[in-house]
């Protein structure tokens, strides 16, 4: 048989059928739902008559437009009430399981789902939300889509697809200290750009990787879209089987061996064609940070902020225009920017190890009083985690503010939002013009950077904080 | 969606590189629960100022650019997130085709899912468009595939022959997945699922 990579044995086992030049229809196991790109979905059911195909493998929660303040207090932006209590309503009438504020599992769509333990190796998965790809870290193929195919998946439980490339990304040695997880992914799209991953699903290996906590793989998976990538794919080990193990929906018994032994299998052969393999050394890379308009310009705290004069063409056009927007220097250092917001959180840097690694900084320490800090955790249970370990005191008497779960500032559509000209250091994921709110600067960077920036009220190197 | 028929219309140039999706449709915008209405919103943060008044530099503010069906952008157009309002945003201003050198991954795919042409053309065709500015008139033909410029050129463009036949006919995707119903239900009967969500309440 012809030597396979992991992404070719995920996908032949889910070929339902498919006709000469036709694209191929994917079977999907896991359906996540949320309440912003769903009602069209579920109104296009109501028009066309037709049932949720499979509620038992569907599951909803609310995230996007959530306030992240008290949750015994109603939801004052009315547009946004109307679209949550459209979501309960759809899954109320399709028989859709919705974890909604208060069950225990709310959260990131992003976050909640691998806690309860629905993600496992080998499944394809999909949720209308391009971050889907965090589920990768699983070894799972998982990938965004948009609000009809979430009406095809609705009705049919398939999708229609054509194959994508092979891409892998080795990252190799082990990291130094105050490097993280986000520091790897955010070097990476700074090295390939933000179309670098265009039509591929990638696949991450080497020993940067293998030493990484599932946390920190999600962290991985979940930018490889920022790459321009279809889907971000880690083989799973040990460690991920030792993540699952004993988790709410994970096999019990002797249906974890089989279950395990059959994981066992999902690696890509030795041998397989990659068409494209990239190469990044982990031992040599520093903490990260955004200073434009897209997660690809990107670089290491410590370096200077790229000049425009070294350049020519549309790309000198580009970093002036992203330089400008930012209100950035070209040639001068990052490190010692003013900061007004920092923002700890989202389906990147939301759960809970990340908010150890802030809470590794804020201990005993005070964030600049002119830094407006959030920590919001990434789902119901990383916030009774770090409550049980202590972290919100930590946090609180650091002075940062402590939420309840939900995107927040990450996308700016529930009310937490930077005002325009305003500086944050978030460790979400895209740093596009507005992202987090109109003539918002976001500068991305891992919780440890973020945290560190709090304190200082600069740009700092949490590595000075160690 | 209706059946994608030839039209000719003046472009609206907006040669920026890596237009992402908050771009085109800010995240406030989202809360929507219908499809109709987005045209207001769309590129508002770059439309509008923060007054709410049209900003005049703006491309899509200008004369030429009235009644444009069809929009020139930079590379890499479509690049972030996975909202379908995108598209929506897009064909409700009056979009129906938007050229640009490369498309991201998931835009691309949901343009075609709602009747919006996604035409790559290459960097000369495209920095023909671009000087020859906003107003300038286009052809549009997804049967022949191709673009055809002021001067009369005709640039033929890519595009998978099954979306291609689904715009044509103005069928979308679900209808022709209910066609495999006995194939899904095989497919499903050969496997065990691996739980029930439901058990989750
Ligand atoms: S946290 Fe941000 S990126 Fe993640 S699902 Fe929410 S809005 Fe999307």
């Amino acid at each position: 048989m012809a030597l396979r990579t992991l992404y070719d044995k995920i996908w032949d086992e889910h070929i339902v059928a498919q006709r000469d030049g036709e694209p191929a229809l994917l079977y999907i196991d896991l359906h996540l739902a949320h309440e912003v790109t769903s009602p069209q979905a579920f109104d296009g059911l109501r028009t066309r008559g037709l049932k949720v195909r499979r509620p038992d493998r569907t599951i909803a929660t609310i995230d996007h437009s959530i306030p992240t303040t008290d949750r015994s207090l109603p939801i004052t932006d009315p547009i946004a009430a109307k679209q949550i209590e459209q979501l309960r309503t759809n899954c109320r009438e399709f028989g859709v399981p919705l974890c909604g504020p208060g069950s225990g599992h709310q959260g990131v769509v992003h976050v909640f789902s691998p806690e309860l333990g629905l993600v496992q190796p080998g499944m394809t998965l999909v949720c209308g939300d391009s971050h889907t790809a965090t589920h990768g870290a699983f070894g799972v193929l998982a990938f965004g889509i948009g609000t009809s195919q979430v009406e095809m998946v609705l009705a049919t439980q398939c999708l229609l697809q054509k194959r994508s490339r092979n891409m892998k990304v080795e990252v190799t040695g082990r990291l130094r200290p105050g490097v993280t997880a986000k520091d790897i992914i955010l070097a990476l799209i700074a090295k390939i750009g933000v179309g670098g991953g265009t039509g591929a699903v990638i696949e991450y290996g080497g020993e940067a990787i293998r030493s990484l906590s599932m946390e920190g793989r999600m962290t991985i998976s979940n930018m490889t879209i920022e790459a321009g990538a279809r889907s971000g794919l880690i083989a799973p080990d040990e460690v991920t089987f030792e993540y699952l193990k004993g988790r709410r929906f994970a096999p019990q018994g002797a249906d974890w061996d089989a279950a395990v032994a059959k994981w066992k299998t999902l690696v890509s052969d030795e041998g397989a064609h990659f068409d494209e393999i990239v190469t990044l050394d982990g031992s040599a890379l520093e903490p990260m940070i955004t200073f434009g308009t897209n997660p690809a310009m990107g670089i290491p705290v410590t370096a200077a902020i790229p000049d425009p004069a070294n350049l020519s063409g549309v790309e000198r056009e580009g970093l002036i225009k992203a330089l400008e927007y930012m209100g950035m220097e070209g040639g001068k250092p990052i490190l010692g920017r003013p900061v007004d917001v920092v923002f700890v959180g989202s389906c990147t840097n939301g759960r809970i190890e990340d908010l150890r690694d802030a809470a590794s900084i804020l201990k005993g320490r005070k964030v600049n009083p002119k830094v407006r800090t959030l920590i919001v955790p990434g789902s119901e249970v990383v916030k009774k985690e770090a409550e049980a370990e202590g972290l919100d005191r930590i946090f609180v008497e650091a002075g940062a503010e402590w939420r309840e779960p939900g995107c927040s500032m990450c996308l700016a559509m529930n009310g937490d939002m930077i005002q325009p000209g305003e500086t944050c250091v978030a460790t979400s994921n895209r740093n596009f013009e507005g992202r987090q709110g109109p003539g918002g600067r976001t500068l991305l960077a891992s919780p440890l950077t973020a945290a560190a920036s709090a304190v200082a009220g600069t740009v700092a190197d949490p590595r000075s904080f160690a | 969606m209706n059946p994608f028929t030839p039209f000719e219309s003046p472009i609206a140039v907006l040669p920026v590189d890596n237009i992402d999706t908050d771009q085109i449709i800010p995240a406030r915008f989202l809360k929507t629960t219908t499809k109709e209405g987005l045209g207001k919103a769309v590129f508002s943060d770059w439309r509008y100022d923060a007054a709410g008044q049209p900003r005049p530099d703006f491309a899509l503010n200008q004369g030429v650019a009235r009644g444009a069906q069809v929009l020139v952008a930079g590379d890499n157009f479509g690049c972030g997130s996975s909202r379908e309002h995108a598209p929506w945003a897009l064909t409700d201003f009056g979009f129906r085709a938007v050229v640009s050198t490369s498309f991201a991954d998931i835009f691309f795919g949901n343009a075609l899912k709602n009747g919006l042409l996604p035409i790559k053309v290459s960097p000369e065709v495209h920095a023909k468009l671009v000087g020859q500015g906003s107003g300038a008139e286009v052809k549009v033909d997804l049967e022949a595939q191709t673009l055809t410029l002021a001067d009369g050129t005709a640039i033929e463009f890519p595009v998978d022959p099954f979306s291609k036949r689904c715009m044509l006919m103005g069928v979308d995707e679900l209808g022709y997945l209910q066609q495999f119903e006995s194939e899904i239900a095989r497919f499903e009967g050969g496997r065990t699922a691996p739980y029930d969500t439901r058990s989750v309440l």
